[in-house]
């Protein structure tokens, strides 16, 4: 698959999804600075990454989606065209519009990093099409701002439509207030739109890839996204 | 035109005035002397410590630049990489303001690394407040967590390790010192200098406010009831600048556009252009009309000594003044020339057209002109009190009741129990190179990727201590002890020390017990580094560190904190396959004391907190029996013999087991044998002489481990609760309770 991984200022994942997605799973990787107006032209998945865009001053987000490769990413997420959006990525595609949901302060105020158990709500999407419902999988979180709120409505049409992606749990598999590192609506972790082919997690699937750091978790779920 | 008063009002003394009319050959105008009075301070100049410094080693054969070279040290690590690191203060600002105080002293220690080149990969910080239950600890605490958290994980550096101590020594005066390492091409490394006549000099970054003016000089004294007075001396720093920062400086040198880069940070302007100049026996003609301001009317003095952050000094190459606004303008930063490199080795600034302060660059700095002062000192009295404590004093518990409540006070004290409440504030995996996540060990363990992104399959691995009680107690052994545990921990985790950074905090220098801490420090430290082979690199002096309370007749008197010479240790791991856990992994694995018990309980946590005994010498320590030991831990790893290893220290070996059994959620049996009949078991189990290991062993493995070392059996690794004997002490399902949320139930009540 052609990856384009956009590079706004303030993103820090970038690099760290460059090495996951070009070093450990062989893929094609093209970088892109927030002030070009397209993307390169056989790009099948723009990665929006982690990081702080713009400082993440006025609100999460709220900056880099007036960015110039904004509209361009627009125009291919409308085409089908795949986008996934990281932490901060995630962030932004829900700004931007791409991604229902706004990701607000965590409950307890902090910042939190650490590893987390995400349990996956769906087989019926691209990035988790080959994950197991039985199975839990341990994917490190990093954010200030990551408790999913969307209202009622939006809300039942996520679960209608089958658009959670994945639950936060622990390791056993149980989804409740206890195993929610930041008070998000009903434990989601990530979604994707009504399409299917735009998808936010605040996890870092990156940071679980390579072999040496004795959690590759997050590489089973790039394969499950390239198909394998 | 200035007089002495003004002299002594800016904080210089009165030769000093005298020496600066000397060198100026007239009465300096007020820029003038306020370059002198930052320039001279001790956090620019190292006058009352420099003697000192010198005196410790600073060579091997990985070092590429020593200390006081450059803006952090710079080692080889082999396949043509190097590895920049330093340690730094930032006390005074983060008593007064602990968010913006801590921010900006990990903005200015990623500043000194990548000003060489190097792209920042980890960072580590030490912290020390005053008693935790106390509100306005609380309040430091948090405000310096979020600071360090906030600036480091927008930044995007991981934080990998790092200590935190709670002492009443603290109460007014916190430490908070920040660490970082960064890997730089051997052949794209940037110097902090200035040369070439006509080579244009910028100012990139934020603009300059008067934010931070007289920083230098307001780390240089004690803080009283008056520093709030001070506050505008605290910067204020923004992560999303520096990144930028970050990204702009490494292109520029990559690209070869520049002579030098400096940091501004303590003294801005002023001591930038007089560093660089010096060190390149050049001078500069700089037009202060230019450089880009925060506010309106700022006086010339205002703008040579603003600390605003995120700035930095570049020295171009001249033709290429365009290629580096271009990579400036890509970032969004200011990159703007102030002036040009001149043969003169004077420093001559102008504004509104006229000269406004003219001096020799040479003059102004450490190694020039700067003032260099040999202080008093004199062996406190406590000292000899210290030692003539007796464990006899404290009667040896005998009940498993007595025990199970010793073992709950400890596990519970703030000292020892885990810092995660403050670690997960921190984003430690960005990067993904940080190899101790889901192995943890008693150092970080940081993969070096090249500057092209490629792994290398090698590993820095870094750690920092320092126990000030032990300091306090005997400053020259506490000092050995800080950088031999630094060195174990490397070892522990797998890696081979190097060298190491320091960060010396002490009280007043004038003051001659204080002074005496300094010496007996610096001399443990050289002891120490030449047994161990690791020289020191530099880092920070930072004195001052005191308080002023009122003594029981109502006079107000002043009290050191504990001197404290944090130790920041880098190590560096070859094969990976030596990156050793301190956590057990398996039921019915074997546990074995490496290194010899004592029956010594002195400035332990048992005896300073749970006894309230606070009198006694420094745990027990021999420096050849640490090497030796370094050296069977660092066997044992290579040939494989251990499946963990954890270094005794707060808390003693019960506490030591317990952290090596919480890890993954197990117990253990073990117990004193009989041939250590002659140790009280409260020093057996809680005492923290040093130089001490826990290791755990495959049964099958048993006999060849046994045949490799000396080392004395304690028990195996059990399914759950803490055994000693024949008793339970703790379940592991309690004791993991208490030592995990201890701190946070402490901090947020």
């Amino acid at each position: 698959m052609n990856f384009s991984i956009v590079v706004f200022p303030g993103s820090n994942c970038d690099e760290d999804m460059v090495y996951a997605l070009r070093e450990i799973l062989g893929q094609k990787v093209n970088k892109v600075f927030h002030k070009e107006t397209s993307l390169p032209q056989n790009t099948d998945c723009v990665i929006v990454p982690g990081g702080f865009s713009y400082g993440d001053y006025l609100r999460s987000g709220a900056i880099a989606r007036f960015s110039p490769i904004m509209s361009a990413i627009q125009q291919h997420a409308q085409k089908g065209g795949l986008v996934w959006g990281i932490c901060n990525g995630f962030q932004i595609l829900t700004e931007a519009g791409l991604l229902e949901g706004v990701l607000l302060k965590n409950n307890h105020q902090k910042y939190s990093c650490k590893n987390i158990y995400l349990k996956p709500a769906t087989k019926n999407t691209l990035l988790t099409q080959h994950l197991s419902l039985e199975k839990t999988y341990k994917i490190p979180i990093a954010h200030g701002d990551g408790r999913f709120y969307a209202d009622g409505n939006t809300l039942k049409s996520l679960q209608d439509n089958e658009q959670i992606l994945f639950y936060y749990a622990d390791n056993q598999g149980i989804v409740n207030e206890n195993t929610n590192p930041n008070g998000s609506l009903l434990n989601i972790a990530g979604i994707c739109n009504k399409s299917k082919n735009v998808f936010g997690m605040m996890p870092h699937p990156e940071r679980a890839s390579d072999e040496r750091s004795g959690n590759i978790d997050g590489k089973t779920l790039f394969l499950s996204f390239l198909g394998q | 035109m200035t007089t002495l008063e003004t002299a002594q009002k800016l904080g210089l003394l009165p030769e000093e005035f005298e020496k600066i009319k000397e060198i100026l050959g007239k009465i300096p105008n007020f820029t003038e002397l306020s370059a002198y009075s930052v320039m001279w301070s001790e956090h620019c100049s190292y006058k009352n410590s420099i003697v000192w410094l010198k005196k410790l080693p600073k060579k091997s054969a990985r070092i590429l630049a020593e200390a006081g070279q450059e803006n952090a040290g710079l080692v080889d690590i082999g396949d043509g990489l190097a590895c920049a690191f330093k340690i730094e203060s930032h006390n005074h600002p983060s008593a007064l303001e602990p968010y913006q105080g801590a921010a900006t002293g990990v903005g200015g220690i990623n500043r000194d690394i990548f000003t060489m080149g190097a792209r920042p990969i980890a960072q580590m910080n030490t912290l020390r407040f005053g008693d935790i239950k106390n509100e306005k600890t609380k309040h430091l605490l948090k405000g310096v967590v979020k600071g360090i958290g906030d600036y480091g994980n927008a930044f995007g550096i991981p934080t990998v390790a790092g200590e935190l101590y709670f002492d009443e020594c603290y109460q007014v005066n916190p430490l908070v010192n920040a660490f970082s390492a960064g890997i730089v091409d051997i052949n794209k490394t940037a110097s902090a200098i200035a040369f070439g006549v006509g080579n244009p000099v910028f100012i990139v970054g934020s603009a300059t406010g008067k934010d931070g003016i007289h920083g230098a000089a307001f780390a240089s004294k004690d803080i009283t009831e008056d520093s709030a007075k001070d506050l505008p001396s605290v910067q204020v720093g923004d992560p999303f600048q520096e990144k930028l920062l970050l990204e702009a400086t490494l292109e520029i040198i990559d690209k070869n556009l520049v002579i030098g880069v400096q940091d501004m940070g303590a003294a801005g302007i002023i001591c930038s252009t007089a560093e660089m100049s010096a060190k390149g026996e050049s001078g500069m003609i700089i037009d202060l009309d230019k450089v880009p301001l925060r506010q309106h009317n700022m006086q010339a003095w205002e703008i040579l000594l603003s600390e605003s952050q995120e700035r930095m000094l570049v020295v171009g190459i001249k033709g290429k003044e365009n290629e580096i606004q271009e990579v400036f303008e890509k970032w969004d930063l200011h990159a703007v020339q102030i002036g040009e490199v001149t043969d003169t080795k004077r420093l001559e600034f102008y504004q509104h057209k006229e000269k406004v302060a003219d001096m020799p660059a040479e003059s102004l700095v450490l190694g020039g002109g700067a003032p260099i002062y040999h202080r008093e000192y004199k062996e406190p009295t406590y000292f000899q009190e210290y030692k003539k404590f007796d464990i006899n004093q404290v009667n040896e518990p005998k009940t498993e009741t007595e025990f199970q409540k010793i073992v709950r006070f400890l596990l519970s004290s703030p000292n020892i129990c885990s810092r995660r409440w403050v670690y997960e504030q921190y984003d430690s995996m960005v990067g993904t190179a940080n190899l101790s996540i889901n192995k943890p060990s008693d150092a970080g363990v940081v993969l070096i990727k090249n500057q092209q992104g490629e792994s290398m399959d090698k590993a820095i691995v870094i750690s920092v201590d320092c126990n000030g009680r032990y300091v306090y107690a005997n400053p020259k052994i506490g000092a050995m002890i800080a950088v031999c545990e630094s060195a174990r921990n490397v070892v522990c985790a797998g890696g081979e020390p190097v060298a190491i950074t320091n960060n010396l905090n002490f009280g007043n220098p004038y003051h001659h017990e204080v002074y005496w801490h300094f010496v007996e420090s610096i001399q443990g430290i050289i002891e120490s580094c030449e047994a161990l082979e690791t020289p020191v690199t530099g880092g920070n002096v930072s004195f001052y560190n005191q308080y002023q309370t009122q003594n029981e007749k109502g006079e107000t008197i002043t009290k050191p904190v504990f001197p404290t010479p944090t130790i920041g240790m880098l190590g560096l791991m070859d094969n990976l396959e030596n990156h050793t856990s301190l956590a057990f992994s398996a039921v019915g694995d074997l546990i074995y004391l490496v290194g010899e018990p004592k029956n010594d309980i002195s400035s332990s946590e048992y005896l300073y907190a749970y006894h309230q005994i606070k009198a006694s010498p420094t745990p027990d320590f021999d420096l050849q029996n640490e090497v030796s030991l370094q050296k069977t831990i660092k066997k044992l790893i290579q040939e494989k013999m251990i499946i963990s290893a954890h270094d005794i220290s707060d808390g003693g070996l019960f506490v030591t087991l317990v952290e090596s059994a919480l890890v993954n959620q197990l117990g253990f049996e073990v117990k004193k044998e009989e041939r250590f009949s002659s140790i009280r078991s409260d020093a057996f189990w809680f005492g923290e002489s040093q130089s001490r290991v826990v290791v755990s062993v495959k049964p099958n493995n048993k006999e060849n481990f046994e045949k490799s070392c000396q080392a004395y059996f304690l028990g195996k690794v059990a399914k759950e609760n803490f055994v000693v004997g024949t008793q339970i002490w703790i379940s592991t399902q309690e004791a993991n309770d208490l030592y995990q949320n201890t701190l946070a139930k402490l901090i947020e009540g």
